[in-house]
């Protein structure tokens, strides 16, 4: 494989060639002459990716959407969005007869009649769950190295909104083989919507053209989950990495490396292969999945009747804490007089799901607001340098995780031997009190780390070896870091939190504060202040020291 | 009516009388007695009556009452008919090891001939359903689609479309159907243990049961085939999204390791 520094000497030789260019060269140029593809391709091959396999989380994101899209395109060949009632004849002996939705039926022939159906839809949807749990871990890893600040947050929004948009897609193509499971989930829709005070049965009426289900509902649903939400996803994928290119990558601190350069290797050719074999590996393993164990066995699940209900009726796991939410929300109802019903069962938990989402979205301006940090940022902070924003994210994480669990209620009950009852009650309380806790923890945690660091910087790495002295005295033997690794337990900027100024004036008289700025600079010492920062070693601490510990 | 009650004190007329009530006792014998096998099954039966009585006071009693009548500790059993306690001991439910919010499925601790003293005793306590004909519950004889689309609309809602059990409140549960005998199903149809409703003959008729049984069969067995590959025990979406998050994402952060250390680092240094 050439390398960069060898790929000049080519370029010299090529003006002594007099004879008929090489093909490649000839294509070049005429693709250059029309497309102008030189300068983009001089600019772009040389893009440099850093090095780390937490950077290649993104690109799980990015492999899963294109298997999802191929997978996808295939599977449309054969599936019939129609909920025309027909009687089933097919290969699947216990479901003779039978009568289903057009939809279900040739769903269940991709199954059992088409060539390779029944693994292309496994692939299909173990792909959207690999692609939804790739985004999240994404964006946790974006999250916690605070990689969404300046220039990256308008990135994070694009990468929030795919986020969104997948939980959607998702949604859509979970209702469209219009099996039981199916059913039920577009039924607690339906719920949800009519939930919505004042305009909720007229945007029932809208969107599903009738009462439930009518038969509108699987031909729309087919039309938002095959051309437009992967239409607007495939655009934001697009710019989302035009950006990436754009900012250019993030990379965690290290000898060399600062913030106004990136230390990796080229996309040409380094990357290119890296990129394309991790694409079919991804592929291997998404399609090794499938090949073994059955996701959605639609066969048994039978074709949805609104009379028909199933227990272990629960969406896609990225859609468990709506359904958690549903299930910890107590059946609060109040009817106005005048006879108008509000559902808060329903209202409460339609109204926090988008909350919790919002979140995600809106937290780097968030952060920016309070820390007023206006300057540019790409080098990865390590999640312990920031512990409010890493606590801050480990309680939503909680709360994500304690919905989620509320909405396998019934599984746990059951393999854990529990009551369901207790379940729910510990989730309903959970909610409110772990995240909470987690928060404190996380900062603890992160405040002994940075204890840690501190410790490691000044002392060096426990050996392990106890060395006895002359007169007696048992030490052990720190062993001193090497550079780099000081360089990277020091390199992070350490803010002062911001004031509000002295209460009164030069005069003595009190100034006028604006409240807001109060609560700024509040949160500004959570981020900043005592409790979350231990002030790193200065170097002349770290002299001091090791001048005087010498034989350590 | 003169000459019979000319004749009434004449010294034979008590022996004409004792004649007359013994030929009629007899003939009524003659005709009314069982027949001599019946006679033997009957016996057999009150043996059979006999020995369940010993074993209930032994391993019931102490919770369903001596007379089965029930107490604090258990519900009465008059009436529940020879076919629940099939069902509840057969299962290894009853006896239970201990009390708790319903009986959990265990190895059977009596023998099918215990089993059926038992049921023949608590079955002479009051009418109930009997343990049913083997070709009652014949998966071969029921229809697996019919069953199936009845069985979504009477049994999914607890026990899952595939019968893999699901939770009830307070720590009960729908137990898992899988494997289960068909004539242990037929028999919960029937007298609708511990928390399930029960479904006489009335409500879903032989045939229904019949086709839910062969729905079951097609399904809910270690011979069912399973054409996706691992059922992760048929339990809907909770199942895969964990193993979406373990061993799906797990295996390719793995691979993302691997492919983020294979670097040209040997020209690096």
């Amino acid at each position: 494989m050439s390398t960069a520094t060898e790929s000049p000497k080519t370029t010299a030789d090529a003006p002594k060639n007099r004879g008929k260019a090489p093909a490649g060269e000839r294509v070049a140029d005429w693709a250059d002459g029309r497309l102008g593809i030189y300068s983009l391709a001089k600019a772009n091959m040389r893009k440099i990716f850093p090095d780390h396999w937490s950077f290649l989380l993104g690109e799980i994101c990015l492999y899963s959407f294109v298997i999802l899209i191929l997978t996808g395109v295939y599977l449309t060949l054969f599936f019939v969005p129609s909920m025309a009632e027909v009687e089933y004849h097919g290969s699947f002996e216990p479901m003779q007869g039978l009568l289903m939705s057009e939809a279900y039926a040739s769903a269940l022939d991709i199954n059992f009649e088409v060539r390779g159906g029944l693994l292309v839809r496994q692939i299909h949807h173990w792909a959207a769950l690999i692609f939804v749990v790739g985004i999240f871990l994404h964006m946790f890893r974006v999250f916690f190295t605070g990689a969404f600040r300046k220039p990256r947050e308008v990135n994070w929004l694009f990468g929030f909104l795919l986020l969104v948009l997948a939980i959607f897609t998702g949604l859509t193509g979970y209702s469209l083989p219009d099996d039981s499971l199916s059913g039920i989930g577009i039924r607690l829709m339906e719920a949800a919507i009519l939930a919505v005070p004042v305009v909720g049965s007229y945007l029932q009426m809208f969107i599903f053209g009738g009462e439930f289900p009518g038969h509108d509902i699987i031909p729309r649903f087919f039309v938002t989950h095959v051309l437009l939400l992967p239409g607007i996803m495939l655009g934001l994928v697009v710019a989302h990495l035009i950006l990436i290119v754009y900012h250019k990558h993030t990379h965690y601190a290290g000898p060399g490396r600062t913030n106004e350069n990136v230390v990796g290797y080229p996309l040409l050719p380094v990357y290119m292969a890296k990129a394309g074999g991790f694409f079919f590996l991804v592929f291997g393993v998404i399609t090794m999945i499938a090949a073994t164990v059955t996701i959605n066995p639609i066969w048994l699940l039978g074709p949805y009747r609104p009379d028909q209900v199933s227990t272990d009726a629960q969406p896609d796991w990225y859609l468990g804490f709506s359904e958690g939410l549903v299930r910890m929300m107590p059946g609060w109802e109040w009817v106005i007089p005048g006879g108008y019903t509000l559902n808060f069962g329903l209202l409460i938990p339609l109204a926090v799901f988008p909350a919790m989402l919002a979140v995600i979205g809106l937290y780097p301006f968030f952060e920016s607001w309070v820390t007023k940090d206006k300057r540019e940022h790409h080098i990865a902070q390590r999640p312990r340098n920031s512990p409010t924003r890493t606590g801050l994210g480990v309680a939503w994480l909680t709360a994500f995780g304690v919905t989620t669990i509320g909405g396998g209620n019934d599984l746990f009950a059951v393999h854990f031997n529990l009551s369901i009852n207790a379940i729910t009650w510990f989730c309903r309380i959970g909610f409110f009190v772990l995240p909470v806790l987690a928060f404190f923890i996380t900062r603890r945690i992160c405040m002994g780390l940075q204890r840690r660091d501190r410790d490691k910087v000044l002392h060096g790495r426990e050996t392990g070896i106890i060395k006895r002295l002359p007169h007696g005295e048992f030490v052990e033997v720190h062993q001193p870091l090497p550079q780099d690794q000081l360089h990277v337990l020091t390199s992070h900027d350490q803010a002062t939190p911001m004031e509000v100024g002295p209460e009164t004036d030069e005069n003595g008289v009190r100034r006028r504060i604006n409240p807001v700025e109060r609560v700024r600079a509040r949160l500004s010492r959570t981020y900043y202040g005592e409790q979350a920062q231990i002030p790193k070693p200065t170097s002349e601490e770290y002299h001091e020291i090791t001048s005087g510990h010498g034989h350590h | 009516m003169k000459k019979l009650s000319v004749r009434r004190r004449h010294p034979l007329a008590a022996f004409v009388v004792l004649l007359l009530a013994l030929a009629a006792t007899g003939g009524l014998y003659a005709t009314l007695a069982p027949a001599d096998e019946a006679q033997a099954e009957t016996s057999a039966q009150s043996l059979a009556i006999e020995e369940g009585k010993r074993l209930y006071e032994v391993g019931c009693s102490s919770c369903h009452g001596r007379g089965a009548q029930g107490g604090s500790d258990g519900p009465s059993l008059v009436g529940v008919g020879a076919a629940s306690v099939d069902f509840q001991v057969g299962t290894g439910r009853m006896p239970m090891a201990q009390t708790g919010p319903q009986a959990p499925e265990k190895p059977a601790v009596y023998t099918q001939a215990e089993i059926d003293q038992l049921a023949a005793y608590i079955a002479s306590l009051g009418p109930g359903p009997n343990v049913p004909e083997e070709s009652a519950y014949d998966p071969a004889r029921g229809d697996a689609a019919r069953g199936g689309e009845l069985f979504r609309s009477n049994c999914s809602q607890c026990h899952n479309f595939v019968g893999s059990g699901g939770a009830l409140t307070n720590g009960k549960e729908a137990p898992s159907l899988r494997d289960v005998e068909p004539r242990y199903i037929f028999e919960a149809m029937l007298t609708g243990p511990q928390n399930m409703p029960s479904f006489p003959d009335t409500t879903l008729t032989e045939q229904d049961k019949l086709d839910i049984i062969a729905w079951l069969d097609e399904v809910a067995t270690s011979e069912s085939p399973s054409p996706g590959g691992f059922s992760l025990g048929g339990y809907g979406p909770v199942g895969e999204g964990l193993f979406a998050w373990t061993f799906g994402i797990g295996a390719l952060i793995a691979v993302a390791v691997w492919i983020g250390a294979r670097s040209t680092k040997a020209r690096k240094s």
